[in-house]
């Protein structure tokens, strides 16, 4: 009996054992799967789907100026809808296989989470030590570690945000370009009334119209006021908050924003205003070159106008401040960091800037080292603004954590088509910080 | 063969290769996911004992709530649209088409073998009103009505995802039940002709219950089909308007993947596997009875 015991117990240790070497041979696999945790042996860029111009103007580099670093270490895109990249970048840095270049989460959030974890590289350092640390303009790395608490992410993208205006349908209206709130309510009741859209956004996406709630923010209660909600010592439910999503909410009561906004995505919105349909579009200055696409802008490049926010009136902010940010900021993967890597970075830093708004009319924090003739004119007026506003704010979510940012962009909607009031919304938003 | 069976040697090679299989690929994991449910955290920031904060995290979690209310409608209206236009089809195949039912199964079968995102895509063009009208909005204006923003309200969403899942899969239960039906013995039913019973009495009195263990087991189906229901939402709405078509398998998702709180993401989908533990076992337990006696 003691021996047919211990036969036993012998087979079941030999059974239990191969299961669990089994277990840790399979689970050896899955940590690490792309191996992108030591030297790299490929040049990985995962951009999200909706950016196509980094991998535009990367691919342009890869060819040219970096095309030795392109020989050592090839590029290789992969591409992610940017409503699943913090949850693929979640992923991916959990397995330890994160691509050496990756675009920054949608929620600063995630980035400083990255970065605290060491799967973000210290540009500060490495650009110093690379000796290229000047080719970064100083106000991108100014927002860059206010965002995310240090300088974490490459300006591959500098962007402005405001109104884009088609001038020739605020002519044949009799509108001026608005300089306050008030004044903009009644040009889109103008619009309106004469069977235009008077605002083209897309409530597909969220955001746009999530701006539109920040910017009244800041324009009412001054620049600080989001920070204010991120600090604990103000919340998005309190009574001015409140005002400034009933505001929007109100835009959307009267039908500022046309039919089936929910339904409306990125390209659609684009498109309403490029083909004469919109009158305003809320945008970031990265849609320079879909104007600059003859085919999809219809009504030309020079019928479009740019005004900032307007000023409410009786508010702590004003349209001087205008709205920036780093566009879909790329950063790269500490972990992957190494010589080969760091040349490309060093490229990268030297020949971005011009490249990009050479081919793409982008306008990115990279210097321009190499200088650039015939900008277009609007894209010129951008860089204007740029180099003459003092003062820049954030974005409505750019404080919040991926939940909040998350709920507030889908809920967006349903605020301007009256499924929830403005309360509800922000009191949803407020929860989920 | 009683030898080999009869030797534990024997057993363990033959069945030893798929049990450990088994276990590394569902049990580990269950047990994995279970043990989650007591922690907080993910992969990038590692993870934190919570004890049973999660549960109580997801009593007060209005989230949830919604979720799970969502899930309840929803696995309620879609199986009875299931199960009930399934057994209408089986009816008809069985007493209106008879033998030539064959190309009208293979038709109504068809939505079933389509990929759900097709399926999800079709009815978002049908239905839409922005950029353009969907072949469902124009027909309104046909009528002189104005088109209907489908999808950004969560009463109309709700009805074109119920639209959508019922008629994508009422094909299969058509022919699960028609395989039911074709098993009553044609003496019974010839029995219940000459003693008067025919249409709606013939169906009430006879062929319902003997066709009830093949309804029940579709209802099983169907119920534990629904509460789990993920990709043909997500391709329609995404969940949307805001939350409101969001069940708990959506929330989990999100949690988990998303917002990166695998403990919580864990809690949830444990609450979706009692529910769907307790949903089967009280159908099972309330068809206990002898079903042949009124």
């Amino acid at each position: 009996m003691m021996i047919t015991l211990t036969t036993r117990s012998r087979r079941m240790l030999a059974v239990t054992a191969g299961a669990g070497i089994a277990a840790l041979v399979l689970s050896g696999c899955g940590g690490g799967g792309g191996g992108a945790s030591s030297s790299p042996d490929k040049f990985g860029v995962l951009i999200n789907a909706e950016n196509t111009e980094i991998p535009d103007v990367l691919a342009v580099l890869a060819d040219k100026q970096c095309s030795t670093e392109n020989e050592t270490l090839p590029i290789d895109f992969e591409s992610v809808p940017q409503t699943n990249l913090d949850q693929r970048l979640q992923l991916l840095a959990g397995q330890n296989a994160l691509p050496v270049l990756f675009s920054a989460g949608n929620a600063p959030a995630l980035t400083k989470t990255l970065a605290e974890s060491g799967n973000v590289l210290d540009f500060e350092k490495a650009l110093t030590d690379l000796d290229a640390l000047d080719n970064i303009e100083p106000a991108a790395i100014s927002t860059i570690e206010s965002l995310y608490g240090g300088f974490n992410a490459l300006p591959f993208e500098y962007n402005v945000e405001g109104i884009w205006y088609n001038k020739q349908l605020f002519a044949d209206n009799g509108v001026t370009a608005p300089e306050t709130w008030d004044d903009l309510v009644s040009a889109a009741e103008t619009f309106n009334a004469a069977g235009l859209t008077p605002f083209s956004a897309s409530g597909d996406q969220g955001w746009p119209i999530t701006r539109l709630i920040g910017n009244y923010i800041f324009r009412t209660l001054g620049p600080d006021a989001l920070q204010k909600v991120a600090d604990g010592d103000a919340k998005l439910t309190d009574p001015e908050y409140v005002e400034a999503a009933q505001a929007i909410a109100d835009l959307g009561a009267a039908g500022y924003f046309g039919q089936g906004v929910g339904s409306i995505d990125a390209d659609t919105a684009a498109n309403q205003f490029m083909n004469g349909s919109a009158a305003m579009y809320y945008m970031g200055s990265w849609t320079l070159s879909d104007f600059a696409d003859a085919e999809r802008n219809q009504i030309g490049e020079e019928n479009i106008g740019f005004m900032p926010f307007p000023s409410v009136e009786g508010g702590e902010g004003d349209s001087s401040q205008l709205a920036a940010n780093v566009g879909l900021p790329a950063t790269f993967n500490a972990k992957s960091y190494d010589e080969n890597v760091g040349s490309w970075l060093s490229c990268i830093s030297e020949n971005y800037g011009s490249t990009a708004l050479a081919d793409k009319q982008r306008v990115s924090g990279f210097k321009l080292n190499t200088p650039v003739e015939d900008v277009p004119p609007l894209t010129a007026e951008v860089q204007e603004r740029i180099s003459a506003t003092d003062e820049t704010v954030l974005w409505f979510e750019a404080l919040f954590s991926t939940k909040a940012t998350t709920t507030s962009q889908t809920n967006a909607a349903q605020l301007v088509t009256g499924d929830i009031s403005a309360e509800e919304f922000m009191s949803l938003v407020q929860n989920d910080l | 063969m009683k030898q080999v069976l009869g030797d534990r040697k024997s057993i363990l090679i033959l069945i030893g290769p798929a049990l450990l299989v088994y276990t590394l690929v569902m049990l580990v994991p269950v047990v994995w996911s279970l043990g989650y449910t007591l922690f907080e955290g993910n992969a990038i920031i590692g993870f934190q004992f919570v004890g049973l904060d999660n549960f109580a995290r997801m009593l007060t979690d209005a989230r949830v709530h919604e979720a799970l209310w969502f899930t309840i409608r929803y696995a309620i209206v879609i199986t009875i649209g299931q199960v009930f236009f399934g057994y209408l089809l089986s009816l008809l195949y069985v007493f209106v088409l008879k033998k030539s039912s064959g190309i009208i199964r293979t038709l109504a079968f068809f939505p079933v073998v389509l990929p759900t995102v097709a399926v999800a895509l079709m009815f978002q063009k049908m239905f839409e009103v922005a950029p353009q009208n969907g072949l469902v909005n124009e027909f309104l204006n046909l009528l002189g009505l104005e088109s209907v923003d489908w999808f950004g309200n969560s009463g109309s969403a709700f009805l074109v995802i119920a639209i959508m899942d019922i008629w994508r899969s009422m094909g299969f239960y058509g022919v699960l039940l028609y395989a039911g039906l074709v098993d009553i013995p044609e003496d019974v039913l010839e029995s219940a002709r000459i003693d008067g019973a025919s249409g709606w009495r013939l169906v009430r009195h006879i062929v319902l219950p003997l066709s009830l263990p093949v309804l029940l087991s579709s209802i099983i189906f169907s119920i534990n089909g629904t509460l789990k229901v993920f990709d043909s939402i997500l391709a329609l709405t995404n969940g949307g308007p805001g939350t409101s078509t969001s069940p708990l398998t959506i929330y989990m998702f999100q949690t988990s993947f998303t917002y990166g709180e695998y403990g919580y993401g864990s809690s949830i989908a444990l609450l979706l596997t009692l529910l769907c533990l307790v949903v089967t076992v009280f159908i099972f337990r309330s068809s206990r009875r002898d079903l042949t006696k009124g």
